[in-house]
């Protein structure tokens, strides 16, 4: 079995600015000396959302993004998804990947959650046996009974997550990235998905996890990427990125809060 | 809570194309490169390209009694309205007339149809293209596979008008299949570039539907095209008229009535044409779209 990795190389990433007026615009954004603007080479106004971004992730690596909002974490995540083909740069890897980018995405509001595991099953490209399999799993995982024969439209959001995190991890992929809506499962739920994670981590996979919740970084993963402006700030373990990334007290709390947790009997 | 199923080592999807690398535009051969590999993924994915094509039509017509019916029925009162009127105007007998007026009919809102969902086949996926790594020649089969499922439903219009107006078919209406399998291939490339091309001038859409609506009239599918031979500036509006060839490979073979061979190659020319410039259109812009959407 080859192992996974993951390679990304001086990843920039711009947006060009359309749809507006360009003369004006120009005028505004360039006039004012931030960073986040640019010119591309036909001198249109663009958004760096991105700037060389390098990293390399093997096997068993969970790594944690963290950033004020539109510091470029779900840029970076759809980029490594290879969604955006970056501006400059390369991205290499070898595995598997999945992407948990927006709770709703690939899925089609009007069919029901069952329609849509079909769906999946199809666009993974998998025989009439596995998409039974993944049915199967998905409707044990996600525990939402009756709901999976519903439209996806009548579900809370809560229940579209479980239903986008079994689909995803069904079949436990060899890359998973995350943005942090994942967040928004109950308590109960959240656990699971914890150890569904861990499950695919120990058998040597690769986690991007893009967060909010320091508490959720700090117990998930075992690297930690600050981005700022689209660069990267720090790179480094979790706790050591965290101490400099949140204020003292909060830093203070999160601490409490790691040696709590850890002091618990294990559960399991 | 559940226990976790380990995962399962066996399953072959597990392993598959798993090596992936994406650099910044390197060029036209890394772009074709890409465009083919495109292709290629989509192709594999014909299953998932059906269901959401079958899904859209059966989720328009969720909850109504007669369904996709209801594309039959608006069919055959569009042509039923117009086949008696313009037949009394133009002094023509509806028996010829209402077989023409139909299969020029259908096959101009088909056509019209490809065309209209081919702009905005990559900007209403928006969330799909933004949502996960997908081969863009996928959303552009959707809007295809679409609108030939609603083709299928209008065929039982003219089934019925054949059999009630007595036309007789021959082993020559045959020829109407390569025809339409040439369509088919046209109406991907249509996809592929206007939907890309629409995705980044949004303006474009509203522009394509004037001409298509103009196209309308100024090509033989109301009025037979014999009635500008005596006409020789008015000819200009067949010769010139990229839609009367391609229209007329299908109803020339289904209505009978002789087809040249200048006919035909003017029809693969205009397929060769737009299939290039789709080609190299959709291998410039591929890198781009998911930014456009």
């Amino acid at each position: 079995m080859t192992m996974a990795h993951l390679t990304a190389f001086n990843i920039s990433v711009d947006f060009p600015l359309y749809h507006s007026d360009n003369r004006s615009l120009k005028k505004t954004i360039l006039g004012k000396a931030s960073s986040r603007f640019a010119q591309d080479h036909k001198n249109r106004p663009v958004v760096q959302a991105l700037q060389n971004i390098s990293f390399t992730l093997r096997s068993g690596d969970r790594l944690g993004l963290v950033g004020s909002n539109g510091s470029g974490k779900t840029t970076l995540l759809r980029a490594l998804s290879g969604i955006y083909q970056p501006t400059a740069g390369s991205l290499s890897m070898e595995g598997r990947l999945v992407s948990l980018l927006d709770p709703g995405q690939g899925m089609n509001m009007d069919l029901t959650g069952r329609e849509n595991v079909r769906l999946r099953g199809y666009f993974l490209g998998l025989p009439r046996a596995e998409i039974d399999h993944l049915e199967a799993d998905v409707e044990d995982f996600s525990d939402l009974a009756q709901f999976l024969d519903l439209p996806v439209r009548n579900y809370s959001s809560g229940m579209v997550v479980r239903l986008a995190f079994a689909m995803a991890t069904a079949f436990p992929p060899e890359l998973l990235l995350m943005d942090e809506w994942i967040l928004a499962g109950d308590a109960a739920f959240m656990e699971k998905a914890k150890t569904r994670v861990e499950s695919m981590v120990r058998h040597a996979d690769i986690l991007i996890l893009a967060s909010h919740s320091a508490m959720t970084l700090a117990e998930w993963c075992s690297r930690l990427i600050w981005l700022e402006s689209g660069q990267i700030k720090a790179d480094g373990k979790p706790m050591d990125v965290l101490g400099r990334y949140l204020p003292e007290h909060q830093f203070q709390e999160l601490v409490v809060g790691m040696n709590a947790v850890n002091s618990l009997p294990s559960t399991k | 809570m559940t226990e976790l199923s380990p995962p399962d080592t066996t399953l072959k999807a597990f392993r598959k194309q798993s090596h992936f690398t994406l650099s910044a535009d390197r060029g036209w051969t890394q772009r074709f490169q890409l465009a083919g590999t495109d292709l290629k993924d989509g192709v594999r994915l014909w299953r998932l390209i059906w269901t959401l094509a079958f899904s859209d039509i059966k989720l328009r017509y969720r909850g109504s009694a007669l369904g996709p019916f209801w594309l039959t029925i608006s069919t055959a009162v569009q042509i039923g309205a117009m086949a008696f009127l313009y037949a009394d105007l133009f002094h023509t007998d509806i028996h010829t007339y209402l077989p023409y007026l139909t299969i020029s009919i259908i096959l101009w809102n088909y056509l019209n149809m490809l065309i209209s969902d081919g702009c905005t086949c990559f900007s209403q996926s928006d969330s799909l293209i933004k949502g996960t790594r997908m081969p863009f020649t996928v959303h552009a089969a959707r809007s295809v596979v679409r609108n030939t499922i609603i083709l299928a439903h209008n065929i039982v219009v003219v089934v019925a008008v054949f059999v009630i107006m007595g036309v007789h078919m021959s082993l020559y209406s045959l020829l109407a299949i390569p025809a339409f399998c040439l369509w088919l291939i046209d109406a991907f490339a249509i996809s592929l570039l206007f939907g890309a091309f629409c995705a980044r001038f949004r303006d474009v859409p509203q522009i394509i539907m004037s001409v298509m609506q103009i196209a309308f009239f100024i090509t033989p599918i109301m009025w037979y095209a014999k009635i500008l031979e005596s006409h020789p500036e008015a000819d200009l509006l067949i010769r010139f008229n990229p839609f009367f060839y391609i229209l007329e490979i299908i109803r020339g073979p289904l209505l009978g009535t002789p087809m040249t061979l200048d006919m035909v190659l003017k029809a693969l020319i205009v397929s060769a044409t737009l299939i290039l410039v789709a080609v190299i259109g959709f291998a410039r812009t591929r890198g781009r779209i998911a930014y456009w959407v």
